[in-house]
């Protein structure tokens, strides 16, 4: 490996890419204001920000997905116009999405395929695809069919098709959220291997600590303006967060002594075959969640996370009532809506289109999970000014933004929706919450004030159930951690014990691939 | 400079309710070209369409007596769409309803049965349009067959069974073997309004209906319901609305509605079963449905309008010699306008200006 030390402008060279008062304009709304950025050969440069701080915007302009407003990019020092991605492969810029494009019912040759501009033959390609992938140590079988593959294997695709046409600047668009700890590690060797190889890459990430290990330069970006260029391994990671905040972030406070009562939420051998194709099958899932506690479930997503939400919600049925017991009453045959008059609340991932119906008013939002439990139904008919009301005190009670009292769902933003949905739940006094991923995609703010709710609620005697991808949420806000690996959950931890390695080998499947003798899964 | 439409933040409540009027808008000047095309002025043709029916109270209650079955089987199938079913057999459901609501006509005809008889024909015909359109409701649900095309294919199998009744079993002994059943009995046929007119009790029905559909979708939690399955399904199913239930509310009701309308038209203005006694208003209806915002309101304006296009394509015929199915392609290129329209509602055109990126064509 080479010496992790050099940054910043070498002297007297060109940079690979720089951009210069690159601008992108959406109406009045400055998506990117004026950003100066200088990539060099041979570093790893990270691209830091809150979601909404303009990162996607910079790297699609890059990679010629969107043409710039104003400025201009120049390319081994000459002036570069991209008129699309195909051009921006030509001169040697690639990039790795976040969501990956993928075809599920195609092998791993044909959707490398897909996506190549070549002329050479399948036959050729499929050959090349091999050496590349073992080269790099990437392994991957040409011949499988994605929906086989783990999340880890899809992002291998992605990142092997891309080395296939052997980029000069790699762009990588938080290739880690959805990998385990190991699976990180590995992706970082190959990261290493690339730069050594002389080759540059913009590596787009929140995960501060990683960005300290990994990355030579840092850029960060708030609200669309480049805040500061600096070397992240001279910072720590509470003044990088300073600067993609802009301030500082309030720190989340257990109540002191919380105490756990009665069990409120109970999960029998739970087991489901999943209702599409693809989707995982859940099997002898057991929990039991006290008043007063926070579980967390931790894993890779697509483990059977979404399904043991639908299950727990009611939005999927059992047959045997025994399998949830929510306070007390076997629920497990019970419909969503007669699990929340029992005293439950749910939260699921997907906050438009799942949790709001995202071209209605909040307060029909309010209604829709409402109106079984309050007083906003009567005899058939919809009480206004009760739903209303339920918008207003939750915007007061959460510090949800928006420029009228009663706006569209799909008229908020990402943090101020979030507060809204999980404000109308909290609002509601559940004595379960079950809750999907809190704060995915959410500011660093809105994040804090959701962690903060659901502390208080613990602390007045709900059970609480957080699912989530992001380890350092759960290690803040659970007292236990469990790990959902293909369909199973694992006894929990105690957040004490439970380090980053061992949830990580716990996500990885490790410890549970022992126990499991008749399941081979998609190996 | 590049013309590109542009998602808007939220859906323009302005452009909703102008939407209609600029679809009517291009709707009227193509069809003053197609006017022109024809040798026709089209502004004596424009006025003798829209104009002219306006001006005699004969008219006047014509579009009235038109428009009610058109309104009446539109407030059915916007609720079929709003909750995204789509049911496209109203026509199917109509006449199903009105055989229905015949067969008793029919068995009464002659007797001396009392006044009982309007008000049971009308519940049969609702009864009868209500089951034909579970058919394709209950294939959708057990075996996801596609509504739109059964409930369109059994158009054609209710359009072939009056067919044969009137020309077999029902048909009138005394009717010059004309396919047509006996005219129905007084106790049998729709009371007139206006002495001497024509404008009948369906009137105030489809006015009922208006209103009764207005409530339900603003003020129930079933229209709620209607209206969050069909926008976010998935968002409907959180909220714990079962999705299979609404497919068969909302085509019973769009079925009971349409089979109403059936029996209304049968036993007011036709005054017997025959043959093509409607002319397509099931599928007149779509139309009247969607120019109406699917909006109960809306759809009561839509309906007249429509109705009006109706009375001014006969009178079209009558005084300029345009054929009548003129009409029918006025109709057709108005739903093509509307829902084209309808994108402005999320949608807003922008024209792009180039900025500085003058130097193109490197690389």
């Amino acid at each position: 490996m080479l010496d992790p030390t050099p940054t910043g402008p070498h002297s007297g060279g060109t940079p690979l890419l720089q951009t210069i008062g690159l601008t992108k304009r959406y109406g009045d709304f400055l998506a990117n204001d004026s950003i100066d950025i200088e990539i060099w050969p041979q570093q790893i440069h990270a691209l830091l920000g809150e979601n909404g701080a303009g990162k996607s915007t910079l790297v699609k302009t890059i990679y010629g997905l969107i043409q710039p407003s104003d400025g201009e990019m120049r390319w081994q020092g000459e002036k570069m116009v991209l008129s699309g991605p195909s051009e921006a492969r030509a001169r040697g810029i690639g990039m790795v999405f976040q969501h990956f494009s993928l075809f599920d019912n195609l092998t791993v040759a044909e959707n490398v395929a897909l996506g190549l501009d070549g002329k050479e033959s399948f036959k050729d390609m499929s050959a090349r695809l091999e050496q590349v992938s073992n080269v790099y140590g990437l392994p991957l079988d040409p011949r499988r069919e994605v929906w086989q593959l783990s999340v880890g294997e899809r992002q291998r695709i992605e990142i092997v098709r891309a080395l296939m046409q052997n980029p000069k600047f790699l762009i990588l668009d938080e290739p880690t959220a959805v990998l385990t700890p190991q699976e990180a590690d590995q992706l970082f060797v190959v990261l290493q291997r690339l730069k050594a190889e002389g080759r540059a890459i913009l590596y787009i990430s929140h995960k501060l600590e990683e960005v300290k290990r990994l990355c030579d330069t840092a850029t960060i970006l708030r609200g669309g303006k480049k805040v500061s260029t600096c070397n992240p391994r001279a910072e720590t990671a509470a003044s990088l967060a300073r600067m993609m905040v802009g301030a500082d972030i309030k720190e989340v406070k257990a109540a002191a002594g919380r105490k756990t009562t009665v069990p409120r939420l109970v999960v029998n051998d739970l087991g489901m075959e999943p209702d599409d194709p693809h989707g995982v099958k859940l099997q002898h899932i057991s929990l039991e969640l006290k008043g007063g506690e926070i579980l967390g479930i931790a894993g890779v997503a697509g483990n059977g996370q979404d399904e043991l939400f639908a299950a727990l919600s009611g939005e999927r049925q059992s047959m045997d009532p025994g399998t949830v017991v929510i306070d007390g009453q076997a629920a497990g045959h019970l419909s969503i809506t007669q699990r929340r008059k029992l005293g439950a609340a749910f939260v699921p991932e997907e906050r438009l289109g799942h949790g709001t119906a995202p071209r209605m008013k909040l307060s029909e939002n309010a209604l829709l999970t409402g109106h079984a439990a309050s007083g906003m139904v009567q005899r058939g008919f919809i009480n206004t000014a009760a739903t209303l009301k339920t918008v207003d005190r939750a915007t007061e009670a959460f510090d949800v933004r928006k420029a009228k009292r009663d706006p569209e769902a799909a008229s908020l933003s990402g943090g101020n929706l979030q507060k809204f949905v999980v404000g109308r739940e909290i609002l509601r006094n559940p004595a379960v919450l079950v809750v999907n991923q809190p704060t995915w995609g959410v500011d660093a703010g809105a994040a804090a004030v959701i962690r903060q709710a659901l502390l208080d609620l613990a602390a007045g005697g709900a059970a609480i159930l957080v699912t989530s991808q992001d380890l350092d949420e759960l290690i803040e806000i659970a007292d236990r951690i469990a790990v959902m690996f293909h369909g199973r959950l694992s006894e929990p931890l105690a957040t004490a014990d439970a380090s980053r390695e061992k949830l990580g080998l716990l996500m990885g499947g490790s410890s549970l691939a022992e126990k499991e003798t008749a399941h081979a899964v998609g190996a | 400079m590049q013309l590109v439409l542009e998602k808007r933040a939220e859906r323009s409540n302005i452009i909703a309710l102008v939407s209609p009027l600029i679809a009517i808008g291009l709707t009227i000047v193509t069809m003053s070209i197609l006017f022109a095309i024809l040798g026709k002025n089209p502004i004596s043709a424009l006025g003798v369409y829209f104009i002219d029916p306006l001006t005699d109270s004969y008219s006047l209650q014509e579009i009235a007596v038109k428009a009610a079955p058109l309104v009446m089987i539109a407030i059915g199938l916007s609720l079929c769409y709003l909750a995204n079913v789509w049911n496209i057999g109203a026509e199917g459901q109509f006449l199903i309803g009105a055989v229905a609501g015949s067969w008793l006509a029919v068995e009464t005809h002659g007797t001396d049965a009392g006044p009982w008889v309007l008000p049971a024909m009308l519940l049969l015909a609702a009864a009868g349009g209500a089951l034909y359109a579970l058919i394709p409701a209950i294939c959708r649900v057990r075996f996801g067959a596609s509504e739109i095309l059964t409930s369109l294919m059994l158009v054609y199998v209710a359009d072939l069974f009056l067919d044969y009744l009137v020309r077999g079993p029902w048909r009138d002994p005394a009717g010059f073997n004309f396919p047509t059943t006996a005219e129905f009995d007084p106790v049998a046929t729709m009371p007139i309004l206006i002495q001497g007119g024509r404008l009948h009790l369906g009137a105030i029905i489809a006015l009922v209906v208006v209103a009764a559909a207005a409530v339900l979708l603003g003020r129930t939690i079933k229209g709620f319901e209607i209206r969050v399955v069909g926008a976010a399904p998935r968002a409907a199913r959180f909220g714990g609305f079962n999705s299979n239930q609404l497919v068969l509310l909302t085509f019973a009701i769009s079925g009971a509605l349409a089979g109403l309308a059936g029996i209304i038209e049968v036993a007011g203005p036709v005054g017997h079963l025959q043959p093509g006694f409607s002319p397509g208003y099931g599928f007149t209806a779509i139309i009247v449905a969607f120019l109406g915002r699917l909006n109960p309101v809306g759809i009561l304006i839509a309906g007249l309008f429509l109705a009006l296009t109706f009375i001014g394509g006969e009178q079209a015929q009558i005084a300029m010699k345009i054929p009548l199915d003129v009409t029918k392609v006025f109709q057709g290129i108005l739903l093509f306008y509307v829902l084209a329209c309808d994108s402005l509602i999320l949608y807003r055109f922008r024209l792009i200006f180039p900025s500085r990126q003058v130097h193109r064509g490197t690389a």
